[in-house]
Parts: C-alpha cells; sequence; structure tokens
C-alpha cells in the first residue's frame, strides 16, 4: 500500500497543469478601493483555491520549501487543498507558520517560495501564498482550529515584542509545553502588524484572530511594557524567574535625511504616519482623539520605495490626497516593494517619480510644508548593495508642490533594550548580535531575533528568525547546554 | 487596567492622581514621564511622573487640563480606571553633586521639577528653587518644593501671591547679585523655559531643560517628538526629555507644537459642547421619567 499512498491525489494529468493559467486573485476594483480601507484583495473561493492547487507539479525535490524562511510544506498542504481537505491543509501550514493568514497577505511570495516554483519556468507560478491565505481564512471562518495536545515543562520564557518574530517565538513554544508570555510597549499586540501593515493589505481583524488562537494555545500577553525602561531583561530572568529571554523589537528608529526643512509641520516619518493612521485610527478623528493633517484635496509623497512607502502613500490616497506620490531616488528595478503592491498602487493612480530625491523641503515661511525640492537622477556604477548608484543630474533641480512628505527610507537600531543589558552584545550599527544558526546573543539564555539583528527585512524573515530561536531556545530548555 | 487610588485639585484645572502601577513605581527615576491612554478611542499623551512608592507599588501624577484627553482626565476620580499607562519614559534627570542648583517650576512644570530637585538635594546640592504661576491659586507643590530646597523663592504674574513678576526676574537678581550658580534645570512652559536659557546663555551658566513635544509611543519608534538640537534632529522620548537648553531650537519646538491646533481645538469644543448636553440631560431627567437608549450603551 506503501505505493498507492505516494500516488497523487491530483485529478489531472501532469502535462495539462501547464494549461491551467493562474487563478486570478479577485480583488476591488482600483477606482472604488482607492477611496476605501477595505482589504484590496478578497481572497479565493473554495472552487479557485481547488483550480490553483491543482496547478501544483508535485516536484520530487520541491525548492519552495526551501526558499521559505519558515519551511512551510507547500507540497503537502496543496495536495490537501486538491483533495477538499481544507481543515488539514491549514493544519499542515501550522506546523511550521503560527501567523497564515498573516504571510499569505503579506510575503513577498515572488522573492521566497513562488520564485522558484518549476511553473514559473514555462508560465507563472502556483500561488502559493494566495493558497495559504485561504486555508488560513477557511479555518478561522470555521472556528474549528486545532489546539495541539502539550505536557507542561515548567519552564518559563518571555518574549520581548509582539510583532511577527515575537508571536512566531510563542507559538512554537508553547507547543513544546513551555509557558510563554510576551511583553508589549504599545497598548495593542502585533507590532509592525498593528501600527504599520493598514488595514487595507491586513485587516486588523485577521491579526486579532490569529492572536486570540495564541491566547487559546495559552500564550499569555502584557501590554504597556516597555522593557529596558519598565522591567529589564535581567529583572525578566533574575527576579521574574524566566528561564530565557527572546527580544524582538522590531525595527526601531525611523530615519530622516538630513536635508533642510525635515521639522517643517506636514514632514512625517513613516512610522509616525502609519501609527497615527492604523494604530491611533486618526482617520476617525474626531470618534477617535488622536488627530492627524487633513489630507482631502492635498498633495502628498513618500519618499522610499519599500513596501512601507507604499503603504503610506496608497494611505494618504485613501484619505483623499488628490495628488499622491512616490519620489524613489533608484528606478523600477531596484524598488524593494513587493510586486504585487507596486502593481496595485499603479492601478490606484499612484503617480511615480523615479530617479528622483528631495534635497530640501521649502516652507510658507511659518513652518508648514510647501513643496519638496528635488533632483533628476541618473544611475551610475553598482554600489556595495550590488545596486547601480543613483547620481544626481546636475541643474535638475525642481520644486514639487506638497503639503505633506512622509519619509519612508528606513530605520536605525533602537537602543533600549541594548543599552539597559549589561553584556548584549551589539554591531557597529547598534544592531543585537545574534548567531544566525541559533539566534543566540552573546548572554546566556537571552536570544535575539528579526529586525532587531537585522535591521529593516520583511515580515517572513522576522518570523525564520523566530522558528530558528524557538528550537534553540527549545533545546536550551532540555539540555540547559549553551 | 490603571486603578486610581486617590485623585485630589492641586489648583484650578491642576489634578494630582495616585495610580495603581507597580512595574513603574519600581523603576521611576527623576525626569521621566509616562504616556498613557484613557479610552479605547483616546488619544496617547505623555505625563509628568511626580512621585512614586515602590513599596506601595503606586505613581503619582499632575495633570492640567488644556486639550480633550487632559480635561477628560481631570473629570476621573478616585477608584476609576485609566486604560493605559506606559513608563517610565525617558532618560532620568542627571544627578550629581553640582554645587549650588538653581531649580526653576513654571506653573504644572514644577511637578516634574520637584522629583529632580529632591534628588539633586540627596545629591548633596544647595539647591534654590523657584516657583512661578500666574495666580495664587495656580501654585503649586510650595511644601513640597520648601522641602526640599536651601531657598524657595515664589512669583506670581499678578502679584496676588508672594512676589509679583516672573521666574526669570528671580533668576536674575540671584546672577546680579553674585550667587555662584552651577547648574540651572527649568522646567514649564516653552516661553519660560526660552527665556531662561537666553538668561543664562549669557552667563555662560549650564542650563538644562525639559521639553514636552507631541508624541504617540514614547519609545523612539515615530520620531513624531524629535526636537532641533544644534540644528541636529534628536528624539525627546528617547534622546530626553532633558537636554542642554542652549542648543535647544526653541521656535521650532513652537511651531511643531501648533501642529494640530485647529484639530486639539475641536476636539476640546465637542468635549465641552457633549458636557454640557450631559448636564442638560441630567437635569431633564432630574424630572422626566430616564428612558435608557440603545445608543448609549456602550
Amino acid at each position: 500500500m506503501t505505493t498507492t499512498a505516494k500516488k497523487s491525489q491530483n485529478p489531472l494529468p501532469m502535462k495539462e497543469r501547464m494549461k491551467v493559467p493562474r487563478q486570478l486573485m479577485p480583488e476591488q476594483p482600483a477606482e472604488v478601493r482607492a477611496h476605501n480601507f477595505e482589504e484590496v484583495n478578497l481572497g479565493y473561493d473554495p472552487d479557485l483555491a481547488q483550480q490553483e492547487a491543482m496547478r501544483c507539479l508535485e516536484c520530487a525535490k520541491p525548492t519552495c520549501t526551501d526558499n521559505c524562511p519558515v519551511g512551510v510544506d507547500v507540497k503537502a498542504f496543496v495536495e490537501r487543498i486538491v483533495v477538499g481537505d481544507f481543515l488539514g491543509a491549514a493544519a499542515k501550514v501550522r506546523e511550521s507558520n503560527v501567523l497564515p493568514a498573516v504571510t499569505g497577505r503579506v510575503c513577498p511570495q515572488e522573492d521566497q517560495c513562488e520564485g522558484t516554483c518549476l511553473l514559473s519556468k514555462k508560465v507563472k507560478p502556483l500561488g502559493i501564498g494566495y493558497l495559504e491565505r485561504f486555508v488560513a481564512d477557511y479555518e478561522q471562518r470555521m472556528g474549528t482550529h486545532i489546539l495541539p495536545n502539550v505536557t507542561p515543562t515548567g519552564k518559563k520564557v518571555a518574549i520581548v515584542g509582539s510583532g511577527p518574530s515575537g508571536l512566531t517565538v510563542a507559538g512554537d513554544l508553547i507547543q513544546k509545553g513551555h509557558k510563554v508570555r510576551v511583553f508589549e510597549a504599545l497598548h495593542e499586540i502585533g507590532g509592525v502588524l498593528v501600527y504599520g501593515i493598514p488595514e487595507f493589505r491586513l485587516p486588523k481583524q485577521i491579526v486579532r484572530e490569529q492572536i486570540e488562537y495564541m491566547r487559546e494555545m495559552g500564550v499569555e500577553f502584557e501590554t504597556d511594557v516597555v522593557v529596558g525602561r519598565t522591567v529589564t531583561i535581567d529583572e525578566l530572568l533574575e527576579e521574574e524567574g524566566y528561564d530565557a529571554v527572546y527580544i524582538g523589537t522590531g525595527a526601531g528608529l525611523p530615519q530622516f535625511m538630513n536635508i533642510p526643512g525635515e521639522h517643517f509641520n506636514g514632514v512625517y516619518s513613516a512610522n509616525e504616519f502609519l501609527t497615527r493612521i492604523n494604530l491611533m485610527k486618526a482617520y476617525k478623528f474626531p470618534v477617535y482623539d488622536e488627530p492627524m493633517l487633513d489630507l482631502t484635496g492635498r498633495d502628498v509623497a513618500v519618499i522610499g520605495g519599500g513596501n512601507t512607502a507604499l503603504d503610506a502613500i496608497r494611505s494618504a490616497l485613501r484619505l483623499g490626497a488628490r495628488k499622491a506620490y512616490v519620489i524613489y531616488r533608484r528606478s523600477d528595478a531596484e524598488m524593494p516593494a513587493r510586486a504585487e503592491e507596486v502593481h496595485h498602487a499603479r492601478q490606484e493612480g499612484i503617480d511615480f517619480q523615479m530617479l528622483t530625491a528631495p534635497v530640501e523641503f521649502v516652507s510658507d515661511g511659518k513652518g508648514w510644508l510647501t513643496a519638496a525640492r528635488c533632483v533628476r537622477m541618473e544611475l551610475g556604477e553598482p554600489d556595495a548593495s550590488g545596486r547601480r548608484r543613483p547620481v544626481p543630474i546636475q541643474g535638475s533641480e525642481f520644486d514639487l508642490p506638497l503639503s505633506v512628505a512622509v519619509i519612508a527610507i528606513g530605520t536605525s537600531a533602537n537602543p533600549i533594550v541594548q543599552s539597559t543589558t549589561p553584556g548584549l552584545g551589539t554591531n557597529k550599527r547598534g544592531y543585537i548580535q545574534a548567531s544566525e544558526e541559533t539566534q543566540r546573543t552573546t548572554r546566556k539564555g537571552v536570544f535575539a531575533g528579526g529586525d532587531i539583528v537585522t535591521g529593516s527585512a520583511t515580515v517572513i524573515l522576522a518570523m525564520g528568525a523566530g522558528r530558528r530561536a524557538a528550537k534553540s531556545i527549545h533545546d536550551y530548555l532540555t539540555t540547559g547546554d549553551w | 487596567m490603571f486603578k486610581i487610588i486617590h485623585a485630589e485639585f492641586l489648583a484650578p484645572g491642576v489634578k494630582r492622581f495616585v495610580l495603581e502601577a507597580p512595574r513603574i513605581a519600581r523603576k521611576q527615576k527623576p525626569g521621566q514621564f509616562v504616556i498613557l491612554r484613557i479610552y479605547e478611542e483616546g488619544e496617547r499623551i505623555p505625563v509628568t511622573i511626580e512621585n512614586s512608592d515602590p513599596e506601595r507599588g503606586t505613581i503619582s501624577i499632575v495633570v492640567q487640563a488644556a486639550g480633550k484627553t487632559t480635561h477628560l482626565l481631570n473629570s476621573l476620580n478616585t477608584d476609576d480606571q485609566i486604560l493605559d499607562v506606559v513608563g517610565p519614559l525617558g532618560k532620568p534627570s542627571e544627578i550629581a553633586n553640582f554645587g549650588t542648583v538653581v531649580v526653576v517650576g513654571g506653573g504644572v512644570g514644577t511637578a516634574m521639577a520637584y522629583p529632580t530637585a529632591a534628588a539633586l538635594k540627596r545629591a548633596g546640592n544647595c539647591v534654590i528653587s523657584i516657583v512661578g504661576a500666574r495666580n495664587k491659586e495656580l501654585v503649586i507643590l510650595e511644601p513640597e518644593m520648601r522641602a526640599v530646597s536651601d531657598a524657595l523663592m515664589i512669583t506670581t504674574d499678578d502679584g496676588s501671591y508672594a512676589d509679583k513678576g516672573f521666574v526669570t526676574d528671580k533668576l536674575r537678581q540671584l546672577i546680579e547679585n553674585g550667587t555662584r550658580i552651577d547648574l540651572v534645570v527649568a522646567v514649564g512652559p516653552i516661553v519660560m523655559m526660552r527665556a531662561i536659557a537666553e538668561m543664562t546663555r549669557k552667563e555662560n551658566i549650564h542650563t538644562v531643560v525639559s521639553l514636552n513635544p507631541i508624541m504617540i509611543d514614547g519609545t523612539g519608534m515615530c520620531g513624531g517628538c524629535r526636537v532641533l538640537i544644534d540644528g541636529k534632529s534628536e528624539f525627546a522620548c528617547v534622546d530626553g526629555p532633558e537636554f542642554d537648553a542652549h542648543r535647544v531650537d526653541f521656535a521650532v519646538l513652537v511651531q511643531r507644537n501648533s501642529m494640530y491646533r485647529e484639530a486639539e481645538q475641536r476636539s476640546l469644543a465637542e468635549f465641552h459642547r457633549c458636557k454640557t448636553e450631559e448636564r442638560a440631560r441630567e437635569l431633564a431627567h432630574a424630572v422626566e421619567p430616564v428612558v435608557a437608549r440603545e445608543g448609549e450603551q456602550r
């Protein structure tokens, strides 16, 4: 029977699978969604999901799993979709990914699982992200996720930061029987998933449901705790009885460009702009108390080409901006944003000013922003990052009239934990030193991962670090070896 | 949830709250602050910590009604709850034996100046305190300040109590009398801190001010509280809130603090209107039977 057990459940013959087109993700029409905060993508229904799943070539050595930072067994979960076992598919994903409804929405699949899909050599790759999202949403709608049965180990782990990395560690460790408590500085759980990524790309309800699931598994959460200020790592270890600590405090301080006029009213960091909108719901002022500048009929630009930049400018558009620009100093090819977001942004009418950089902000003389003075760039020789270095074109200066400018050029390390934890090694940029394999820091019993180790990266890379950390924390707790 | 275990007015519009916040109470040092959010739809605002009691697990904060949130906060009483209180935030004041230190508290700023004055006194400094307020009623923490100062001077703008004038007049007198001053610490309205900075710059007296820009998270994440220090952006929540007064660009601080003035005024007007309507309803209900309405359940 072993041979039949391995036999494909897929009714479609191998050569037919290439002929099925990649199933399109149903989405809100661009002209409608540009004016609301509802999710852009609407999700597959079971028929679409099964159609798409049947395209899988069921490779003997699937590269999709190798390219997934958390190692989701793609082939196995897709196979379960083919036979209609959607809950089984969800359970399969959950074995390695505690936030499937999130990653199915925000992963840059083109750089990971889908990037090396065999189908993509001839046709479009399998819609792995869409399928992952489908099974996670299906499970959520059914409300029947299976709680794992675990034996308590009596060990306690503190997790600092409730973003994707910390949640992954929490989810993995609770399933190993350890007691887990997550400390969050803000008043809501989820880190960048709640303050950074907007509703139209990741509905907060989805995040809340995933967190609720973790609570059901026994993870404890404590908000309003800034570790390093409210309590230190040493106090957690020595006085509160934690056997290990994981630091996943995230990206940290927003960077500014250090050009004249950055302090004018109307110039925001992307973190502040998005936090006001996503976490504080400033767009619902005065029902919510946190204010923000009224963008109705105003011209707004974001500076930068990453996901955060696109999240900010597409939010501005939804808040009624008349013109919404992306100012990016390199060209399309170098833009780090997720392909689908760039595509969606263009559909919505975002104006991309490529090979352009601001050199100064201009005000009305009373401290309010009126324009960004920009220069056009051309690409020169490759720089340290391997990308061609943008060089200003002489005499190309021009003023772009603006009421609001949002700076989304990255972040630097937040020093609060490092500066209050003696013996915790950092690199020269101030990020925490951690082994790439085990996520161990220079302090016994202290692990770290995600953006506070690597600098700004993606949700899934932070989750990958969380997975590795959970495994190595479990090893440490069970063997005592450091 | 953070329980209010005691609430009392120190002056009209200025209220002290003792909150149950054991973690913060254990860690609080002079110069630090908390950020709080009263209810689900509320904004996050930074508030001065006046004092803490690590044994009882309490902190006391002092709030002056200015906008909607502070008005709402000041309507809370003993046994009410505050949804979120996070801290202690910011770098603590630098405490050492400097010699003679002048501590200036303007208005509600006195509440933040007080723990710093007390710590400076404990560190062996000669502490000369100057407390200023608009009028007699608004002079706060006089006995507390007196207890931690070698000398205490009080001014009121209108002369209704102690000496008529401004805190800067007293500081000028000290300087003119040839008092040796090793450090000035000033906490209060921006105009006051700026005036003091101007005065001590000429005299080359090291001066520290505690800045109060608009903030959201208070952990360095949003960058909204950036202030211009020697022409460079620094974050008041993690690099401050105390800065060398002679390096601060006060004009930019004033300008940035005015960013949401319109929205703030609208919020406050709305709040007062609701309060008035609520009061009117209460009065109406006193004579009419109370009918619970569905929409008012939450």
